[in-house]
């Protein structure tokens, strides 16, 4: 390298130099980038088992260096809780949709953030069913258009989108609990920060790490990317609000 | 085998509990259900106490669900239930079969369809060795007939689980859970501490990553897949297992499995102090089935009957392993009701003095 040459930017090791299979301007890729940087700057990767779901972000497991199990469809709470209890001494890290952890497994979810898993679960929400072609989830906005909501969600029949973050956040194990967004980069560095909380927080010992990232889906939003950018801005920031709900570290620093 | 020589009188449900510790057993998860609920309360204490990990899941999916992820580590694990419960644990031992993750679920069997009753039965026979869960795969399936055979069947089924990298299946009763007899316990000599080395997740340190998974959707692999694990289960089909009694110059061969085949082998006891040359095969594998060696009874002439506490299950394999060369009769003994010797009296008289 010469003295004029500087990487400012490169991939991290923990991520597997592949493409994704993602549509153009979805952002798990962005997510998964955040964890991957993580995972190689925590120096984690080797120490990682990774729990991955159904849905788009099954993939998961050929983007990142760490061995890796598969749950069925709203388990994977279920599946990291087994990972953990057989081996402690690990880094557990689970990845779920909204459809997975908000509708099929609910109870999962609900449950072993209760019981205070020192595990970490990265929730992408991007309020629809991605890869089963855009059909309604429980984060579906009120009025949105879905293959299965057609004349828009209606409250009345189908209920309210659901805050995870907040519900996760009321729960007794649960050490940190935020909801962050990637819509632009200043958000990006935000999520990464509260990634980094929810990672630590299972380094610690201190219980249930949980972080919610409201993210786009173009292809079922049926906009450009640029256009779900400021959906998320305009349209759910305003109902799923961004922030810390719960954080034990800071009581731990107190 | 390192034989301690302690003898307890202990139930069914108990010897198996003590037999997966016995076993090493690193990690129970289970939900409460009736007739099989000694098994989780044995654990709560048990486990922990020798440095294993007890969680009461919110549900059996979940528990199952469990299952997975401690499997997917290489530990020895285990889930009790009983039937309604083993229903909801389907999903999971699906991906379990599929994943190739070693495991073992216990059914204590109780009265169906739906929430039936908690007294015995043996109306789970399809959902154990036809799968309960979707997709085509097979479990091992063992019945113990006894509470010492529920012990040591339990710390044979860790072994087999990990020989074939499949989930296993002890199938009781309501019969077997909630009687109490002596069982003499005994601890297996030391287990391979590299058991499931080659392919555990422990993480990825020098080398590539390793995915546990039963997803293939590139073209061709999850054919591969398939036939990989047909393969298996026909490797498996040489491990059968079975009680043969009084069996050498029965005329009359009496097919009957688990408590029922114990009941059985009483009302046999009695027909042979009274003359009748009537003798008992009593199925200890129920997948792989002992399709071979019944087949070698048609071949010398014998004629059959198969008991169930149900209304015609295992009658299908029964009939499967001797159907080029004979049939047999079938003699179901209702759920809801708990048999005795003198139940059974009367059809296998009726089948020895048929054509």
């Amino acid at each position: 390298m010469s003295e004029q040459e500087i990487i400012a930017f490169d991939r991290a090791d923990a991520l597997v130099d592949v493409p994704t299979h993602y549509c153009p301007g979805c952002q798990h890729g962005v997510v998964q980038r955040l964890a991957g940087e993580l995972l190689s700057e925590m120096d984690l990767t080797e120490n990682t088992l990774l729990v991955t779901s159904i849905g788009c972000s099954v993939f998961l497991y050929n983007y990142l260096h760490v061995d890796s199990v598969e749950a069925p469809h709203g388990r994977a709470p279920a599946v990291a809780t087994g990972v953990k209890r057989a081996r402690a001494d690990k880094f557990v890290l689970s990845y779920q949709g909204d459809g997975d952890l908000a509708s099929i497994g609910m109870a999962e979810i609900m449950h072993c953030a209760n019981r205070g898993e020192n595990i970490s679960i990265i929730f992408v929400n991007n309020t629809v069913y991605g890869m089963t072609g855009g059909q309604m989830a429980p984060t579906t906005m009120i009025g949105q258009k879905t293959t299965t909501s057609p004349a828009g969600r209606n409250a009345a029949k189908e209920g309210m989108p659901i805050r995870m973050a907040e519900i996760i956040s009321q729960l007794g194990g649960t050490a940190f609990s935020a909801r962050v967004a990637v819509n632009n980069v200043k958000n990006i560095r935000k999520a990464k920060k509260a990634m980094k909380k929810a990672f630590e927080v299972q380094q610690k010992e201190l219980g249930f790490g949980f972080i919610e990232l409201l993210a786009t889906c173009p292809t079922n939003w049926r906009m450009t990317p640029i256009k779900a950018n400021e959906r998320i801005e305009e349209e759910l920031i305003p109902y799923f609000p961004l922030g810390v709900f719960k954080d034990l570290t800071v009581e731990a620093e107190d | 085998m390192a034989n301690n020589g302690e003898k307890l009188f202990i139930k069914g449900n108990e010897a198996i509990a003590r037999g997966a510790i016995a076993a090493g057993l690193k990690c129970y998860f289970g939900y409460p259900i009736t007739p099989q609920n000694d098994i989780p309360e044995y654990m709560s204490a048990a486990l922990p106490a020798v440095g294993g990990e007890f969680v009461q899941a919110e549900s059996e999916i979940a528990a199952a669900n469990m299952l997975i992820g401690a499997a997917a580590c290489g530990v020895r694990s285990m889930s009790s239930s009983s039937s309604p419960g083993i229903s909801l644990k389907q999903e999971a031992i699906s991906y379990l079969a599929g994943s190739q993750l070693p495991t073992v679920i216990v059914n204590m069997n109780r009265g169906g369809p739906g929430l039936g009753d908690i007294g015995p039965s043996q109306g789970d026979y399809f959902q154990s060795v036809k799968g309960g869960g979707h997709g085509d795969y097979r479990l091992l399936v063992l019945a113990p007939g006894t509470c010492q055979e529920a012990y040591d069947l339990t710390i044979k089924a860790f072994d087999l689980a990990f020989k074939y990298r499949n989930p296993v299946m002890i199938l009781g009763d309501a019969i077997l859970g909630q009687m109490k007899e002596p069982v003499i316990t005994w601890t297996p000599d030391e287990k391979d501490e590299k058991e499931g080395h080659d392919w555990r997740m422990c993480g990825a340190k020098g080398r590539e990553g390793r995915i546990l998974k039963s997803l293939f959707l590139s073209e061709g692999s999850l054919a591969a897949h398939n036939q990989m694990l047909q393969d298996k289960y026909t490797d498996m089909a040489s491990y059968t297992q079975q009680e043969e009694y009084q069996i050498d110059d029965a005329e009359l061969v009496v097919v009957a499995y688990g408590s029922i085949g114990r009941i059985v082998k009483s009302t046999i006891k009695k027909l042979r102090n009274e003359g009748h040359k009537v003798g008992l095969f009593r199925p200890i594998t129920l997948y792989p089935f002992p399709s071979g060696d019944l087949k070698k009874l048609a071949e010398q002439g014998k004629k059959f009957l198969t008991i169930e506490h149900n209304l015609g299950q295992m009658v299908e394999d029964v009939r499967l392993s001797i159907r080029t060369i004979t049939d047999s009769d079938f003699f179901g003994f209702l759920p809801g009701n708990l048999p005795t010797p003198d139940d059974f009296e009367g059809p296998i008289l009726k089948s020895l003095g048929g054509k």
